[in-house]
């Protein structure tokens, strides 16, 4: 194994005052693997997802990624032009709630074109077709181009709000529980266009989920988070088929079976 | 003949924490190699632990004692250590495994399904593809089948769909859950022909048959899981 | 107690206390070292309601001196109750020479329009501004948008633009078009039309703008790159007449839509009225154009303001142009004023 990995997570730790956000999480995450997060809520995976996203700063420890240059950046030492430059290219945060990602107020042709003018891209008609390309991948028709996202269905904003992601071709991509709130056959059709996306686009995802089907169906390694700590860590399916920390066969047999 | 797999003094036991912490053993003092090119079964009764050794050769059980060495791409790996990067590697271009139960994701046809892990490994999706009809086709699934999520297929098309992904490549390792189970015999002769391919070609099988049938034509020598009974040592 | 009365009844040079106009200058100074930089300050309450230039007022009383000759446009018009009142008003508190033409005045301060004479060295443009923050609309977060100010994250401007094509056609902002000060900062020039924008740029003239209500300062210092946003396949472009002036016959200006009465009858004239007087002096005849010329003003038929068909609505947020279609006897006596203050020169 002679490739390096693309982020590098180190003893991050975040307080709140004397209480635990998150302690000591340690882990490498590798370009297009899938990394679940899971926990019930207050276990920190949120706290921890924003410190690794940069919305937070930890208390200590540290977070690497390696730039589209090769270089080694340390998060945290970057400067907040440079953290929102890398935020806007090339990375993605996918919220649980689209609204809080995506621009309500403007049609769903420039919440995906945003990305690209604020890269500097100046021609209408490329950002446009691009935008179309996007919403297409997305399986959203091309006559709600001009739409705004307020007239959408909730899938419908949530597939808007990953294509805006996608856009300028990110490496890695931040997920807050990305199903979150949507009805169980729309969640289906979401994690599927997901899974095909991350595997087609070779993305790197860090996903939080408190949903282990989810958490299944996306990711190949899985991090099980309880009071701000990791207890288990490992392959999904090694981990939800063979559990090993108490709380982990708690979390695999509190699973409701349909 | 190489001999890529060697399993030696394995033992596994589960410990149910949600139970006051009882420890139930399951096998222990594992130890058997395979060769290429030989077919072997695992046999003994149910509950014996025949799957959980097959599942901690895929890295889907933890290995709690013993190794369990792979060559992978020239390198030695011991499945019991290795990262879970290393294993999903070692999934990817040594050992490929056909489970009981196809895990369908929805809105995937069953010929991207099988085609998936030839994709996996850098082969364009149309060549991909075209392997994947032959191999549908001879398992007899109906083409007007192939196109569809096979969420809804019936015990024996999954299966078809299962085997068929499990065999389309050339892993050199291959494990088999008991692939025959639901299948008629015209399809189980099938897939014992294709174990004879496999074989052929030089391919290590390690399976779990329970049709006696099956189990006959294919295998080269039984390993006998009762032998490796977690209480033996203990008692 | 005679000198104490006589003492509160007088107002301070030009209104504000000194402390005051120091610290609107220092403002001011900021703004000019920083083009487009949009700096705060603490704006006081002025004897005239918010959006009725108090921003402008405040600048103009910062920097106005004795010598200074004092021009107030409103609309490009001299005669509207606007640039009247704030022009009496300086006369009262600053006791300084005012004028209607553009070339002789050292201020001008403007809402909505920029002369259609060119600026020379040494004038100052004061404009009032209702709101300073260009990304306002598509981020209502102040602390957002100054960050994006100052990591120069102006996506989001391409946004607004983006949409009007999408919606329109084409890039249908009229007014307030978003402009790049010196490759830098992206800022709102006041609700002027888009047709002015390229006077902006490398203008000999200092710029200045002021919000009261928002309490921003910002400036253009002379000769000082201006460029409209734009997309490449959209380029930026100014609004086109197809007719010249009714009166003067001028093309390439700025023009105005006058209802003429309640049949639809209208024209189009000049909307900055000192232009098309001077033209009109100089010889100049547009087809509508009166017989006895020395009567005619553009000024006593003013009326909306313009609006080409597809395009949006005038701002709304300054008070309308008060600029009805008045008697004849209130528009002699307005002009009259305006030849009173001219021989005051």
């Amino acid at each position: 194994m002679t490739d390096e990995p693309l982020f590098r997570v180190t003893s991050l730790s975040k307080y709140y005052g004397s209480r635990v956000g998150c302690e000591d999480i340690t882990f490498d995450l590798w370009p297009g693997e899938v990394l679940a997060v899971v926990g019930e809520s207050g276990s920190g995976k949120t706290t921890l997802l924003n410190c690794m996203s940069t919305r937070l700063m930890p208390t200590s420890g540290t977070a690497a990624y390696r730039m589209r240059d090769g270089t080694w950046r340390d998060l945290y030492r970057m400067s907040e032009a440079e953290r929102r430059f890398l935020m806007r290219t090339d990375w993605g945060f996918v919220h649980q709630n689209p609204a809080d990602g995506l621009r309500m107020t403007v049609s769903a042709g420039a919440n995906v074109g945003e990305r690209l003018m604020a890269v500097g891209d100046r021609h209408y008609g490329n950002i446009r077709s691009t935008a179309i390309d996007w919403l297409g991948r997305v399986e959203i028709g091309e006559d709600r181009i001009d739409d705004q996202p307020r007239a959408f269905s909730g899938g419908m904003r949530q597939r808007l709000q990953i294509a805006r992601n996608l856009v300028t071709g990110p490496r890695l991509v931040f997920m807050d529980e990305p199903t979150g709130g949507l009805d169980v056959s729309v969640q289906a059709r979401l994690l599927d266009l997901l899974r095909g996306l991350v595997t087609d686009l070779g993305l790197a995802a860090i996903v939080v989920t408190h949903d282990l089907a989810v958490a299944r169906l996306l990711s190949q390694r899985m991090m099980v988070m309880k009071d701000g700590r990791v207890v288990e860590t490992g392959l999904t399916d090694r981990v939800l088929d063979d559990p090993r920390a108490p709380y982990t066969q708690l979390l695999v047999s509190s699973i409701l079976q349909v | 003949m190489p001999t890529p797999v060697v399993v030696s003094e394995v033992a596994k036991s589960f410990t149910m924490h949600l139970r006051d912490g009882i420890k139930l053993p399951v096998v222990a003092n594992v130890s058997f190699s395979l060769k290429s090119g030989e077919c072997a079964v695992l046999g003994g009764p149910s509950g014996a632990g025949k799957s959980s050794i097959l599942k901690m050769l895929y890295g889907n059980y933890a290995v709690d004692e013993g190794q369990i060495i792979v060559s992978h791409g020239g390198e030695l790996i011991d499945l019991a250590t290795a990262s879970p990067r290393m294993m999903l590697r070692i999934r990817r271009d040594t050992i490929g495994y056909v489970s009981q139960f196809l895990r369908t994701v929805p809105r995937v046809s069953a010929l991207d399904v099988v085609a998936e892990p030839l994709v996996m490994l850098g082969e364009d999706r149309d060549g991909a593809r075209d392997k994947a009809r032959e191999l549908l086709a001879r398992l007899n699934l109906p083409e007007k089948l192939w196109l569809l999520p096979p969420a809804t297929f019936s015990g024996g098309e999954q299966q078809r769909v299962n085997i068929a992904r499990g065999f389309i490549t050339a892993h050199p390792v291959l494990l088999l859950d008991e692939p025959t189970a639901s299948l008629d015999a015209v399809n189980r002769q099938v897939v014992v022909d294709l174990i004879a391919q496999k074989k052929a070609s030089g391919v290590a099988l390690l399976g779990i048959f329970h049709d006696q049938d099956v189990r006959e034509a294919v295998a080269d020598r039984i390993i006998d899981v009762t032998e490796f009974a977690a209480g033996k040592i203990a008692a | 107690m005679n000198i104490q009365a006589t003492d509160i009844a007088t107002y301070n040079f030009a209104y504000l206390d000194e402390q005051t106009k120091r610290m609107i200058r220092r403002a001011i100074l900021k703004g000019i070292a920083i083009p487009g930089y949009q700096v705060p300050f603490a704006s006081r309450e002025m004897p005239m309601p918010y959006g009725w230039g108090t921003g402008g007022v405040q600048v103009t009383a910062s920097i106005i001196g004795p010598d200074d000759i004092l021009k107030v446009i409103d609309q490009g018009a001299d005669d509207t109750t606007n640039a009247v009142s704030i022009r009496a008003f300086f006369k009262k508190v600053a006791d300084v020479a005012v004028t209607t033409e553009t070339e002789k005045a050292t201020i001008i301060q403007t809402r909505h329009r920029i002369p259609e004479a060119p600026l020379h060295a040494g004038q100052v443009l004061v404009y009032q501004v209702p709101i300073p923050e260009p990304l306002r609309f598509l981020e209502p977060r102040e602390t957002e948008t100054r960050k994006m100010h100052a990591l120069e994250e102006y996506g989001l401007m391409h946004v607004k633009l983006y949409e009007d094509i999408a919606r329109h056609g084409h890039i249908a902002t009229t007014y307030a078009y978003p402009v790049k000060v010196e490759g830098r900062y992206v800022m709102d020039p006041s609700p002027t039309p888009k047709f002015d924008n390229p006077k902006m740029n490398m203008s000999p003239a200092l710029q200045l703008f002021g919000a009261g209500r928002e309490k921003r300062i910002y400036a253009v210092p002379p000769f000082t790159k201006v460029v409209s946003l734009d997309f490449e396949d959209h380029p930026f472009e100014i609004q086109k007449f197809d007719q010249p002036c009714a009166l003067c016959g001028a093309e390439q200006v700025y023009l105005d839509e006058v209802i003429l009465d309640d049949k639809g009858g209208h024209m189009f004239v000049c909307s900055d009225t000192d232009h098309c007087e001077k033209r009109r002096e100089d010889g100049h005849r547009g087809h509508m154009a009166p017989e006895n010329e020395s009567r005619a003003s553009p000024s006593s038929s003013a009326g909306p303001s313009p609006r080409k068909d597809g395009e949006e609505e005038a701002p709304t947020l300054t008070p309308p142009s008060p600029r009805p279609l008045r008697g004849e006897g209130k528009g002699e006596g307005q002009h009259q004023t305006f030849e009173k203050s001219r021989e005051a020169e």
